[in-house]
């Protein structure tokens, strides 16, 4: 018993005087868990993060694991079962709707793994949801989307770059929910690509186009962004107007962020939260910011908890409407 | 356009420029040889290092990345039949049995002279008509790329001669089953995944072809012990690394090289489709060209059988670069990541590309010819070398192989589920082998029957559940008639000649 009242008090000592001697950095390395494979929004997230992180000086050292499977979900149950230190995780919106959905990655037992088994540490990036058309498309605006639609639902077909009661999907489904039409009723043409999607609304087999503002904007020149799903207009897109201006208040963002394995001391917690907020008034970070065109949206700690829980209730009533669940 | 040609020629020329496509194939043909990892993950990790680059270069680097790849990719397939990307896969199908015929070095010339002709021929029809083509990459909807998977499927009928119809059929309809496992691509649904997490985003492509090829490849030579081998160990080493053609190889190589790059190219300047698939269909084609006696070596070693798919996917390869550059719509996941290196520039594309940014347009078709050129060259007087890994005892050479594939398939995924689904599959194919089963047209089914299934569903749900999106537009139809008649054609064709 003294032994290890001996023990505890030689480690506090020991992690009290390793935090002294790094007083340089805010943290001395940090390693991010990757649930998908190179190349993917995942793992730009992580590098991209991980590298203004330790060219601004906050970070002493990143390192990065891919781990896919699942959909997320191997890496999720890797950050649960075995509490790696110093480790985080990237996720993003697929987390809350794939714990909604009872995705097989995240089923586990007669539960399911959410946001609530690991420590949310922070929002940091987002993607905000974009309704599009073809540049030579009668739409104008989503009001004329509304009104093609009242007039015959079965003529405007929505396009996405995933399946049902995905992101893409329920992008377009709240726009059409918020203008009093039944999203059930919306005819949703899923593709298995951002890109396949955008060559399906311009061969013109769809009419609309439903996905992340991100995946449109390397095709401006070809297609009309008619909405997005952002409370006010966006620096990189000032010429697109968001639904909510033309009346019809929806608001989504596909959030990117970060999170700790369920053992996580708050004061860690604070401590990462905190560096993952300082980051983004460094120009390191705007020079990582600008070549991907992300949006900055910073939400730690408690305010990303809110935020998680909110997304889940909206997100849940939606499915269940949508009969996705 | 001649002015934004010379543009081009200057951009590219630079010292640094031609050192980036240097750079560029030397890693891509490497990288392509190494089964598993591909040009999407090399490109990936590239991208940090470019952006201190003019976008030009960086851009310049990365296609030198991509057709390298494809270039390199061939000489796994042709050498250990495990292909180093999945753009190469159709190569093994008579470029291994050449090899083992003891025609490496014939069957790697051929690789890359084809790979040259596709990727330069191709980088014409840019030069061009890239503007122009964008309409292509638009004309084809779902219906179409249902009709064009269909007309595909019709490439089994390779391996289907002498008896062996029913065994072809047989795997084509397992090649379907294990397209289907997964999460559904238009619904949220998983099958057959047996409640296992890892199988739910579907079984991979590579890992599928590694397992049936390379793996149960080296897993039958082992069974087989002594015997069927002795045949390559007769065959003196000097033979081996032999690149010289004779006429008769030459000519066939000129016939099949015009019609392959073509087909390639258009298939490569399609969105939904790619090199892959390109491959496959031009396989499949020529072998409606030749005449009888061709028709019965494919499979077996065929000068045609070979050049096509080399052909053609190197030229898929330089059509992806028109809804690339042109629409700004990503093909397959390697553009993907390139449209997004783009746009970290701060390029936009589009059809007015050429205007707005001369130099980056017309610099990249520029630089692919310079490309090609080196990878020729760099290429050609490795054959003999390379071609000697055959050379290798086997007992050497057949762990190095198990051994290849088992890290390629880790690197693809980092997941060890992987590696012993693979090994699963590869003990089930080395059976089927053993029992004469083709396995190409396994193969084929699967990268097909997964498009098939997606583009047919996604029509039905856009004209709201009816068929007549079979007739209603006349591509579609065109299509869908052409298979009829190449199917009834190879099939009443015996009846009429008696």
């Amino acid at each position: 018993m003294i032994n290890i009242r001996k023990f505890i008090g030689l480690l506090f000592a020991t992690v009290l005087l390793s935090s002294i001697s790094t007083t340089s950095f805010a943290i001395d390395k940090l390693h991010f868990v990757i649930g998908g494979g190179a190349g993917g929004g995942w793992d730009g997230t992580a590098r991209g993060t991980g590298e203004a992180l330790t060219k601004s000086g906050m970070l002493k050292s990143a390192s990065f694991e891919n781990m896919s499977g699942g959909g997320g979900g191997k890496a999720l149950a890797f950050m649960i079962n075995t509490k790696p230190e110093g480790t985080v995780l990237v996720q993003s919106t697929p987390l809350v709707l794939r714990s909604i959905t009872r995705h097989k990655g995240y089923v586990k037992g007669s539960g399911v793994l959410s946001y609530k088994d690991v420590v949310p540490i922070a929002g940091v990036i987002g993607d905000y949801g974009a309704i599009a058309v073809a540049k030579n498309s009668p739409f104008k605006n989503f009001k004329d989307v509304v009104a093609a639609y009242k007039a015959n639902p079965s003529s405007v077909k929505m396009a996405g770059g995933s399946v049902r009661g995905s992101m893409d999907h329920l992008i377009g489904a709240l726009a059409f929910q918020e203008a009093g039409a039944d999203p059930n009723k919306v005819v949703y043409v899923p593709y298995d690509a951002g890109g396949k999607a955008l060559a399906g609304l311009l061969s013109g087999e769809t009419q609309i186009l439903s996905t992340g503002l991100g995946e449109v904007m390397g095709a401006r020149d070809q297609v009309r962004i008619i909405g997005i799903t952002a409370p006010k207009r966006v620096s990189d897109a000032p010429d697109v107007p968001t639904l909510k201006e033309q009346g019809f208040n929806v608001q989504f963002v596909n959030w990117r962020g970060f999170f700790g394995p369920p053992n996580m001391s708050s004061g860690d917690k604070k401590k990462i939260a905190k560096m993952l907020g300082d980051v983004q008034k460094t120009p390191e970070w705007e020079v990582v910011r600008k070549r991907n065109a992300w949006v900055n949206i910073y939400n730690p700690d408690k305010k990303f908890v809110k935020f998680l829980k909110q997304q889940t209730k909206e997100m849940t009533a939606l499915m269940k409407k949508l009969g996705v669940i | 356009m001649i002015e934004g040609i010379l543009i081009g020629l200057h951009t590219a020329l630079s010292l640094k420029n031609i050192l980036m496509v240097m750079m560029g194939c030397f890693f891509g043909t490497i990288i392509g040889m190494l089964p598993g990892l591909g040009p999407m993950t090399a490109i990936a990790l590239m991208i940090p290092i470019t952006y201190g680059f003019e976008p030009a270069t960086g851009l310049i680097l990365m296609a030198g990345v991509y057709y390298g790849a494809v270039f390199g990719g061939s000489t796994s397939s042709i050498l250990i039949n495990a292909p180093g990307v999945p753009g190469t896969v159709a190569t093994a199908f008579d470029g291994y049995p050449m090899a083992q015929q003891g025609k490496a070095g014939k069957a790697l010339a051929i690789a890359a002279y084809s790979s040259f002709a596709g990727g330069t021929i191709s980088a014409i029809f840019l030069l061009f008509a890239a503007p122009s083509l964008s309409k292509i990459s638009l004309a084809f909807r779902s219906p179409d790329y249902f009709a064009l998977m269909v007309l595909g499927l019709t490439a089994v009928s390779a391996f289907s001669s002498k008896g062996q119809f029913l065994k072809a059929m047989m795997m084509v309809i397992l090649g379907l089953m294990l397209s289907t496992v997964g999460q559904d691509s238009l619904s949220d649904i998983t099958r057959f995944t047996f409640n296992n997490m890892n199988l739910t985003d579907g079984i991979s492509f590579v890992l599928i072809v590694m397992a049936t090829f390379a793996m149960s490849e080296a897993l039958t030579i082992i069974l087989k012990g002594k015997d069927p081998s002795r045949a390559t160990e007769q065959i003196s080493l000097s033979q081996l690394g032999s690149i010289r053609l004779d006429k008769e190889e030459r000519n066939k190589m000129l016939k099949s090289i015009p019609r392959s790059s073509v087909l390639g190219f258009l298939i490569g300047v399609l969105p939904g489709a790619g090199a892959t698939i390109a491959s496959f269909l031009a396989y499949g084609m020529e072998r409606n060209y030749v005449n009888d006696d061709e028709k019965q070596k494919f499979g077996k070693g065929s000068v045609h059988g070979l050049a096509a798919p080399e052909t053609a996917n190197n030229a898929a390869c330089s059509g992806s670069f028109v809804p690339l550059l042109t629409l700004g719509i990503p093909g397959s996941g390697t553009t993907a990541v390139m449209l997004g290196a783009l746009l970290g520039f701060g390029i936009q594309p589009g059809p007015r590309l050429y205007m707005t940014n001369p130099e980056i347009f017309w610099s990249v078709i520029m630089s692919m010819y310079i490309g090609m050129v080196i990878l020729l060259i760099l290429n050609l007087p490795l054959i003999p070398y390379i071609a000697r890994v055959l050379a290798t005892p086997k007992n050497f050479l057949i762990p190095l192989i198990l051994f290849f594939s088992v890290t390629g398939i880790y690197l693809m995924s980092f997941n060890n589920f992987d590696i012993f689904l693979m090994i699963g599959i590869a003990v089930v194919a080395t059976f089927l082998r053993l029992y004469n089963f083709p396995m190409p047209p396994l193969i084929l089914a699967f990268v097909l029957g997964g498009l098939m299934e997606e583009n047919l569903r996604r029509s039905l749900l856009i004209s709201d559940g009816s068929f007549n999106f079979l007739w209603d537009r006349p591509l579609t139809l065109i299509i869908l008639l052409f298979t009829i008649s190449i199917i009834s054609w190879q099939s009443l064709r015996p009846l009429i000649g008696r």
